[in-house]
């Protein structure tokens, strides 16, 4: 089982580098030009020629990325193009910024979405469970920045409770960022919690089909026992993987939810980085949101392997 | 749930016009049992058998107050020591459940919970119910598994489900259910996905456990043969309702009813065995020292020769695990040989399908077990069974149609199925596409690959007595791959018997099937179950010599 | 009512009602639309009377005719997005399991690649170089959302082709045309055909959510996701404006739903019965 763990953990690693490799592609080989990008319609012969001496562009493609995943891996991102500033410093407050979000919205989500996908696998078919079916079926297709117009606009701007755009700045305390930050992160909760905990009864109600579990029911345990002891510990490898593709999709979900709440966090700065052609910030934004999927995916699949009773009890 | 006190001969279970339905929000289903009645004493044993959809699991069921999704007891009342199980509370149920009425299923490797301990789960019917302590329990459960004859009793309970083989595992699941010393025992065909030699020795555990202690059981299968040597009732079922009821001896030896007749005849009318025919000519397909394996790592094929003349049945037997349907796959060539030869009216063929010519494809045809997934489901009859003579001698359209509705007059089927699909026919009768299909390209050997063993009994038999009649008719031949030694004595005049990928016997199935036998020849014979109540303690005595023998010849087995 | 023989449910009906309505708006808007999407036809940001039943916009355009033309731009581009999506992961992913071996290895490797990023930011890398024309916003997206398809072809290719029925055509000699066209994909038509309207609803969010941040369909041209982002200030002054497209969004995406939701369920249920 170690073994296996290894594995993983040297396949994560590979798909690391191999995002990278995609990052560096996507941003200075396609066939699109960077330098008649960033100047439009000012350039010039001349000063597309300067552009692209600056940008490096006129040295091969391996030896570029080779020096930018060296310097990278030492934690040098480059300079950004448009403020000229250091890429790692620009990043680090917004990176602080868009964990908190994403971990104060996860830390209610997962447990409410689990618990509410528990309940409705157990009362299969009642109405609970049909009504939990119908509301969160709406919810999974209704898109962030209507959630989160719909709160600013009802208990922002009608009720006064919360403020409509989550002004933090690195001074900012804890007990106010948790205020501030608290329309932003119900929106999120809202279209997480609707996803992972369909996704939650499905993989209970999957187990629950197993002769073991009418076997335990044939053996006069009461409910709540087969639902713990029996069905819980099977679908626990399952709902692991929910979880850790929801908080992936959470990782997406961030860059609408900063957008509509102006929350100075890393979503914010890639797209900015990006309607200003800022290779640099963008190669950079991008290689910290594939390393937390990549990493969310990786954890995943560990404690999954972890869980399954075949591998940790070899014959 | 009792106890103590109990009585050999007292009443324990006494059913009464129990009636399931089907209940859906979409409407009432079907009746799946009708009004069936039995009684069970303490101490007896009581069989149900009968064909799939007799209803028998389901009755096995409502003794424990249980129906599956869908289902309803609408009728009938079910007296456990005189209390009505219909009528009890839900938590009244769960009390009888083990203590009183306790559970064994068909697959031991899906009902038990893969991710806990076998201690555990034994112990868990003693222990929540309150009869016994975690201590206790776990004593108990060593000693069942002692008496089950569980290798390493004491630690064999810390094992987890899959570390553990299916016929230990399904009698761990026996003393699962004997943990709380049930007053009744339901056994819903437990040795039916186990080979035949694991069969007997299961089998032989339950009655040795049921017969020690005392417990009244209710066996469900569909084989008269197995639940001869274990009931002292039998009750014969057919579409959810009662047949015959009657002692052992009796079902077996003078059955009422015409159904029983036959459910009996068909075991014992086939024992003679066809005469062989050499006519001389050379052999159709000649299977010389093949070697084959899916990883390179082990030869699942080792050395296995094989001749098949034409008008032969010859039949391939072995348990699961021995190659024999590997050995239709190399033939056919799905799976390349890697080294041997196989050769065709004299001509070898191709290892790989890919290269073998259309006409070679042709003159070799297959039928499947599961005629399910053998059809496809979008196409109909007139596609399935018309492409082969279309793709193969590229008839006109009206040719093809005209050859499809012979084929379905061959088949015994009406011409009007011709633009059905599989899903609107029966098991025996998809079969019949599957001859029909393969019968349309006009072959020389037919490979037949389990095709009878996932039908019920008489449909199989009709099934055979097709191939028979098709085989008088047309001077095919067929490769039967069986794990049925008595389909075997019946239809084939010749046999090769496999384990574990190679040959041990093989030739005229009068010679091989007759003493001086291999010795796991003589062991798959004698596990074969025979319908007369005194054959399991007849293989029993003898078990022990011929396990020894067996045991002896394979260290001798080359390779 | 009844549907390709099976009863509709209500959310379905309530679904396909949805979805028509959305078709007529969107290939009719020219007919249906009280204004050109371009007019000018009073005072920014005018309020709702009988002529504009939902107001006038920022630049004094009449709401309601914009979202209809909206409509066009939306659904017409995701439209397109899905179907190129669909054409490219179905190809590919009947051939990989067809094929086996190197092939497969090859476009598998392939597609683990690319999902080893989340889609949205994978989106972002390209868009940054490439900038957001409409062709590059329909390629960008078809071949990253092709990947989906071309795993859930591929399952599904690969079950079927598990089959020994498919095994039956295979010794009988035929050629791999015939093993797609006739054995595979009949049998795999009901969940890529559920899986069409997710990956539509799919690609109809993502183009909104890429407009709403500013980098999906650029002004002149106007879709539903753009145009929450042009009246998304409105909000604070307690104004519908940008709830309208959203809300339109929501709503088509529910209906897609609503119907895949139908298809799945009978989807399962005869594979249920049939065995």
């Amino acid at each position: 089982m170690l073994r296996l763990i290894a594995q993983r953990l040297g396949l994560g690693l590979i798909t690391l580098w191999a995002a990278s490799i995609l990052i560096f592609v996507g941003t200075e080989i396609l066939p699109g030009d960077l330098a008649s990008a960033i100047l439009q319609n000012s350039a010039t012969p001349e000063s597309l020629a300067e552009m692209r001496s600056e940008l490096g562009l006129d040295r091969p493609a391996i030896v570029r990325y080779g020096e930018w995943l060296g310097n990278a891996a030492r934690g040098d991102l480059g300079h950004s193009l448009a403020s000229k500033r250091d890429v790692v410093e620009e990043l680090s407050p917004r990176l602080k910024n868009t964990v908190f979000l994403a971990a104060y919205a996860a830390i209610i989500a997962v447990p409410l979405a689990v618990a509410l996908g528990l309940m409705a696998a157990i009362w299969q078919g009642g109405v609970y469970d049909r009504l939990v079916n119908f509301v969160t079926l709406l919810t999974i297709s209704v898109p962030e920045y209507l959630v989160g117009y719909i709160l600013i606009k009802y208990l922002s701007v009608q009720m006064g409770w919360f403020p409509s755009l989550a002004n933090v700045t690195p001074e900012t305390p804890t007990l106010d960022r948790i205020y501030l930050t608290f329309l932003p992160v119900m929106t999120l909760v809202l279209v997480v919690v609707a996803h992972m905990m369909r996704m939650t009864r499905a993989s209970v109600l999957n187990i629950m089909a197993s002769p073991y579990i009418e076997m335990a029911f044939l053996k006069g345990l009461p409910k709540w026992r087969v639902v713990v002891r029996h069905a819980f510990p099977n679908a626990l490898a399952p709902i692991i993987n929910v979880i850790a593709l929801n908080l992936a999709y959470l990782i997406v979900g961030v860059v609408v939810v900063e957008a509509v709440f102006v929350y100075p966090g890393l979503g914010q700065l890639m797209v900015d980085a990006v309607s200003k052609h800022d290779v640099p910030v963008v190669q950079a934004c991008g290689l910290v949101f594939a390393a937390a999927f990549i990493l969310l995916n990786m954890i995943a699949d560990i404690l999954a392997i972890l869980s399954n009773p075949r591998l940790r009890h070899p014959r | 749930m009792s106890g103590h006190g109990r009585k050999v001969g007292e009443t324990i279970l006494k059913v009464e016009k129990l009636r399931v339905e089907v209940r859906t929000d979409r409407g009432n289903g079907p009746t799946l049992v009708h009004d069936v009645s039995l009684e069970l004493k303490r101490g007896e044993v009581i069989g149900l058998i009968g064909e799939s959809g007799a209803g028998k699991s389901t009755i096995g069921l409502c003794t424990l107050g249980y129906t599956r999704g869908g289902c309803r007891m609408t009728g009938g009342q079910l007296f456990f020591e005189g209390r009505d199980i219909r009528q009890m509370s839900a938590t009244e149920r769960r009390a009888l459940r083990g203590p009183g009425v306790s559970y064994i299923a068909q697959s031991a490797a899906a009902s038990f919970n893969p991710a806990m301990t076998l201690m555990q789960q034994v112990c868990e019917i003693p222990v929540k119910h309150g009869i016994l302590s975690v201590a206790e329990a776990e004593a108990t459960a060593k000693r069942l598994f002692r008496e089950l004859e569980l290798p390493n009793p004491d630690t064999f309970g810390d094992r987890y489900p899959h570390q553990v083989s299916g016929g230990q595992l399904q009698r761990a699941m026996a003393a699962m259910a004997m943990a709380a010393k049930p007053d009744i025992l339901v056994f819903d065909e437990p040795t039916t996905a186990l080979d035949v030699t694991t069969q007997v020795e299961v089998l032989a555990s339950f009655r040795k456990l049921i017969r020690e202690h005392g417990t009244a059981a209710i066996y469900i299968t569909h084989d008269l043969a197995v639940v001869a040597q274990i009931a002292d009732h039998i009750m014969v079922l057919r579409h959810g309702k009662m047949v015959e009821l009657g002692t052992c001896d009796q079902i077996l030896q003078a059955p009422r009813e015409e159904y029983t007749r036959r459910l009996v005849a068909e075991r014992v009318a086939g024992h003679a065995f066809r005469e062989d025919l050499d006519t001389g000519e050379a052999p159709l397909l000649q299977v010389s020292n093949v070697v084959a394996s899916y990883h390179s790592l082990l030869r699942v094929i080792d050395n296995v020769s094989v001749e098949v003349r034409r008008g032969d049945t010859v039949a391939v037997v072995g348990e699961s695990g021995s190659g024999k349907s590997t050995l239709a796959r190399v033939i056919i060539g799905l799976l390349p040989r890697q080294s041997g030869d196989i050769r065709f009216q004299g001509q070898s063929l191709p290892p790989a399908l890919k290269d073998r010519s259309k006409d070679q494809l042709r003159r070799v045809q297959m039928i499947y077990q599961m005629a399910d997934v053998a059809l496809n489901p979008n196409q109909t009859l007139h596609e399935i069974i018309g492409r082969p003579v279309q793709f193969y001698f590229g008839r006109s359209r009206e040719d093809v149609r005209k050859r499809v509705l012979e084929l379905l007059r061959l088949m015994d089927l009406p011409e009007t199925f011709i633009n059905r699909k599989p899903g609107e026919l029966s098991g025996g009768q998809k079969q019949r596409i599957g001859i029909a299909r393969a019968l349309a390209a006009e072959p020389d050997l037919i490979i037949c690959d389990e095709v009878t063993s996932a039908l019920d009994q008489l449909v199989g038999e009709e099934i055979l007595r097709l191939l028979k009649k098709l085989q008088e008719e047309l001077g095919l031949a067929y490769l039967f791959i069986t794990h049925d030694l008595g389909t075997v004595k019946r239809i084939a005049n010749k046999v090769a018997v496999m384990l574990k990928g190679k040959l041990v016997a093989g030739g005229e199935t009068s010679k091989v099937f007759a003493p001086p036998y291999h010795p796991y020849t003589k062991l798959l014979l004698s596990s074969v179950p025979e319908m007369r109540s005194d054959w399991l303690d007849e293989v029993l005595a003898s078990r022990v010599q011929t396990l020894a023998a067996v045991r002896a010849a394979q260290v001798s087995l080359p390779g | 009512m009844r549907l390709l023989g099976h009863r509709l449910t209500i959310p379905a009906l309530i679904g396909l009602i949805i979805i028509a309505l959305n078709v007529i708006a969107a290939l009719g808007a020219p007919l249906i639309a009280p204004f050109d999407q371009a007019d000018v036809v009073g005072d920014a940001w005018g309020d709702p009377d009988p002529q504009h039943i939902l107001g006038l916009d920022n630049l004094g355009r009449d709401l309601f005719s914009r979202l209809i033309y909206g409509a066009r731009m939306s659904i017409g581009l995701s439209f397109v997005i899905t179907c190129l999506s669909f054409f490219i992961g179905v190809v590919t992913g009947f051939t990989a399991a067809v094929m086996r071996g190197w092939v497969d290895l090859g476009l598998s490797r392939l597609v683990d690649l690319l999902l080893s990023m989340p889609t949205l930011i994978f989106a972002f890398i390209i868009l940054s170089v490439l900038g957001t024309d409409l062709p590059v916003l329909i390629i960008t997206i078809a071949i990253l959302d092709s990947v989906k398809v071309f795993r859930l072809a591929r399952a599904l290719a690969m079950n079927i082709a598990a089959m020994e029925y498919v095994e039956v055509a295979r010794v009988r000699g035929e050629g791999l045309w015939w093993v797609i066209t006739k054995e595979i994909l009949p049998n795999a038509m009901a969940p890529l055909i559920a899986e069409f309207g997710l990956r539509f609803s799919f690609a109809f969010l993502f183009i909104a959510a890429l407009s709403f941040l500013g980098l999906g369909v650029q002004p002149p041209d106007a879709d539903w996701g753009s145009m929450v982002r042009d009246y998304r200030d409105m909000i604070n002054l307690d104004s519908l404006a940008p709830l309208y497209p959203a809300g339109a969004i929501a709503i088509l995406t529910i209906g897609v739903n609503f119907v895949v939701d139908w298809m799945l369920s009978i989807h399962s249920r005869s594979h249920g019965e049939g065995a």
